[in-house]
């Protein structure tokens, strides 16, 4: 009796990401389906091309939940980070694509160390802090291109070449998340300022007793988000060769609805890569597939919030009953 | 207990009272006031304080049920979209042969179902965090506002509709009268009656609340609701004012609203803050935009300094609140402090 009790709580645990491929494979048969251009080659590389960004920012999004947190500012991160570095390109045809790269992420972590330290030092609620500074950077992004906005003709080849160019036939994009994701997972599974991540998000008071430099965690947390998402903007205007004010307007809520997909929890301290990385690609999936088996985009939104409730609440859910069982497990 | 549980009983004396935030707050409104009329020559006249409002007014019912929201120590950024949904199915009922009235009192149905739907969740399943359920609840309500009315814009009300957002009985806009009853009705409920005391104490100590017999779900649905139902008469009386709606009215309100009540000094912990805060804070926002809008400043600018003023005042009124804890907890014992964070 208690040897399957066990096996049913850890069964629970990996459930979700067997469910999360389970579903992936349930969703693109029936996409198929309806529509034979979805499981071609060519849309397929589109769909992985188009998911990548989102996949880098997942795994920001990851470690501020992971604490407990939440970053709102990441679409405005996004925007000013991209326009910046148009804009930089614009002037001086010159710049060599990398450096353009650093600009962003060097943008994106001032952005993250300013809401880090108001949330780790100052004790600004999460929200608070981001929706703040959503405001604050979207509006800046208005002042500094002054409501203009940059092109592609104006952008030279090799800073196009960021998100178009291929390696071994393997778009950039994808070769840069890829990345992303090896130096994510060692960081979380093997370092000890990952390991501190959880410990800080599964509880607060406990990790500081013992010694985990509570703030210092959090703050990074935030500026590990600030910088993937001003790197994200970089890619995204090479991608779509154009930066405009309004860019990645509202595009944390995507970030958010796949990280919540891939099973964190939000109240902290569980949620693993793997699981992220699957609730970003059935994302992705889900906002290529919509067009494609003629879903007005109007409907976008509120699918996506749908998402975003379910998710959360299957967590919740499924979080209960293994107390629930635990608690079983404990009177036997 | 705790020395200072019960110092606040005391009566406080002249100096104490005149040191309150609210204070402070009114000191910006004349000085905002001052730095207006010099902004512009034509500022200082009877219509600025008597007609302007009507130009601000509109989001600060929401005002009210938010400073709720915040005493109890949650949070709701889906108000804007409660807005734009329930204003989108206003238009569209009427332009689909409803009666203005009842369109109207659909309206406030819509905007109190958004809310009763956020409060639900909140309550039944008590481990979300607030800020996640509003934030896909709000993604929700815009989406469906979307759906609803596409890319359209939607108008044409009756001529007697217009007069909520425009009219005026004598010289007082309607907007101000409703305003000010909405004012004394919340904040009656607050300092003068039991529900307010719950919500106090819901803020200050959930878990002391619940087993000492307060119906916390109750509590946290009825907070939710009033919050649609004015997120409702928002929608009214800016459809009013607007003439028509598009299903993005209204973005960016949650911000302002929050900023408005955390200036007023209603703390983002919980358990903190009196009505007039918040209301002088929906006075000196509303006076800076419009000053701001004389001298041409752009709505982007704006956006940058309402940020900025949310940001800056809860960082003092933590700073303030972190100084008087060190004051508090260095004679008293260590043990003693750690109890009451529990």
């Amino acid at each position: 009796m208690l040897s399957r009790m066990r096996r049913m709580y850890q069964g629970a645990e990996s459930f979700r990401e067997l469910g999360l491929l389970g579903f992936i494979v349930l969703v693109s048969a029936g996409i198929q389906l309806r529509n034979p251009m979805f499981l071609t080659a060519g849309n397929i590389n589109t769909l992985l091309v188009h998911a990548s960004i989102l996949s880098i920012l997942v795994v920001g999004m990851l470690m501020v939940l992971l604490t407990r947190g939440i970053d709102l500012s990441i679409g405005s991160t996004i925007a000013l980070s991209g326009m910046v570095c148009a804009m930089t390109v614009a002037a001086n045809p010159g710049v060599p694509p990398i450096l353009s790269l650093l600009q962003g992420i060097m943008i994106g972590l001032i952005i993250g160390t300013i809401i880090g330290l108001l949330v780790s030092r100052f004790n600004v609620l999460p929200i608070i802090a981001s929706l703040g500074m959503m405001n604050i950077v979207r509006g800046l992004t208005y002042v500094v291109s002054g409501g203009r906005w940059v092109s592609a003709y104006q952008m030279p080849r090799p800073f196009l070449q960021i998100a178009t160019g291929r390696i071994l036939g393997v778009n950039h994009l994808i070769i840069i998340a890829v990345v992303i994701y090896l130096i994510a997972y060692y960081f979380l599974t093997y370092t000890r300022t990952g390991r501190q991540i959880y410990a800080v998000g599964s509880n607060p008071d406990a990790a500081e007793i013992s010694g985990i430099p509570k703030k210092r965690v959090i703050c990074l947390v935030y500026m590990i988000m600030g910088a993937l998402a001003g790197l994200a903007g970089v890619l995204w205007v090479a991608r779509f060769a154009s930066a405009q004010g309004n860019t990645a307007m509202g595009y944390e809520l995507n970030v958010i609805a796949a990280v919540v997909l891939g099973g964190v929890s939000l109240t902290g301290g569980s949620g693993k890569l793997s699981g992220v990385i699957l609730g970003a690609l059935l994302f992705g999936m889900l906002s290529n597939a919509l067009p494609l088996i003629d879903v007005s985009p109007f409907w976008q939104q509120a699918i996506q919030g749908v998402v975003i409730l379910t998710a959360v609440w299957i967590n919740v859910v499924v979080k209960r009953r293994n107390e629930q069982q635990a608690l079983l497990r404990r009177e036997i | 207990m705790p020395e200072h549980m019960i110092q606040l009983d005391k009566p406080r004396d002249w100096k104490s009272f005149f040191l309150q935030w609210e204070w402070l707050l009114v000191l910006i409104f004349i000085l905002i006031h001052v730095m207006n009329s010099f902004l512009s020559p034509y500022y200082l006249n009877v219509n600025t304080f008597i007609r302007t409002p009507q130009t601000f007014l509109d989001k600060a019912f929401i005002v009210f049920p938010m400073t709720f929201i915040i005493i109890l120590g949650s949070i709701d950024v889906s108000v804007g979209s409660t807005v734009a949904l329930s204003s989108v199915i206003m238009a569209v009922s009427y332009n689909a042969g409803m009666p203005m009235g009842l369109a109207m009192v659909l309206c406030l149905a819509v905007s109190s179902l958004c809310g009763l739907f956020n409060g639900f969740l909140l309550a039944r399943y008590h481990e979300l965090s607030s800020a996640i359920v509003t934030i896909s609840t709000m993604t929700i309500y815009r989406g469906f506002a979307y759906v609803i009315l596409e890319d359209q814009a939607a108008g044409g009300f009756p001529g007697w509709f217009e007069s909520f957002g425009w009219g005026s009985v004598g010289p007082v806009p309607v907007m101000s009268i409703a305003f000010i009853v909405c004012a004394g009705i919340f904040g009656m409920l607050l300092h003068r009656t039991t529900f307010g005391r719950c919500l106090y104490g819901m803020g200050h100590n959930h878990k002391a609340c619940l087993y000492s017999g307060i119906n916390i779900k109750k509590i946290k649905m009825i907070v939710s609701m009033l919050t649609g139902l004015m997120a409702g008469v928002t929608a009214i009386f800016l459809t009013s004012r607007m003439g028509s709606t598009r299903p993005n009215v209204a973005t960016g309100y949650e911000l302002e609203v929050i900023a408005m009540v955390v200036l007023g000094g209603v703390s983002t912990a919980g358990g903190k803050g009196k009505m007039i805060g918040p209301i002088l804070a929906v006075f000196i926002v509303g006076y800076l935009s419009y000053g701001l809008g004389l001298i041409n400043v752009s709505a982007q600018v704006l956006l940058i300094i309402i940020g900025g003023l949310l940001i800056a005042s809860v960082l003092i009124s933590n700073i303030r609140f972190s100084r008087k804890e060190q004051k508090k907890s260095s004679p008293a014992l260590f043990g003693v402090e750690a109890d009451e964070k529990t």
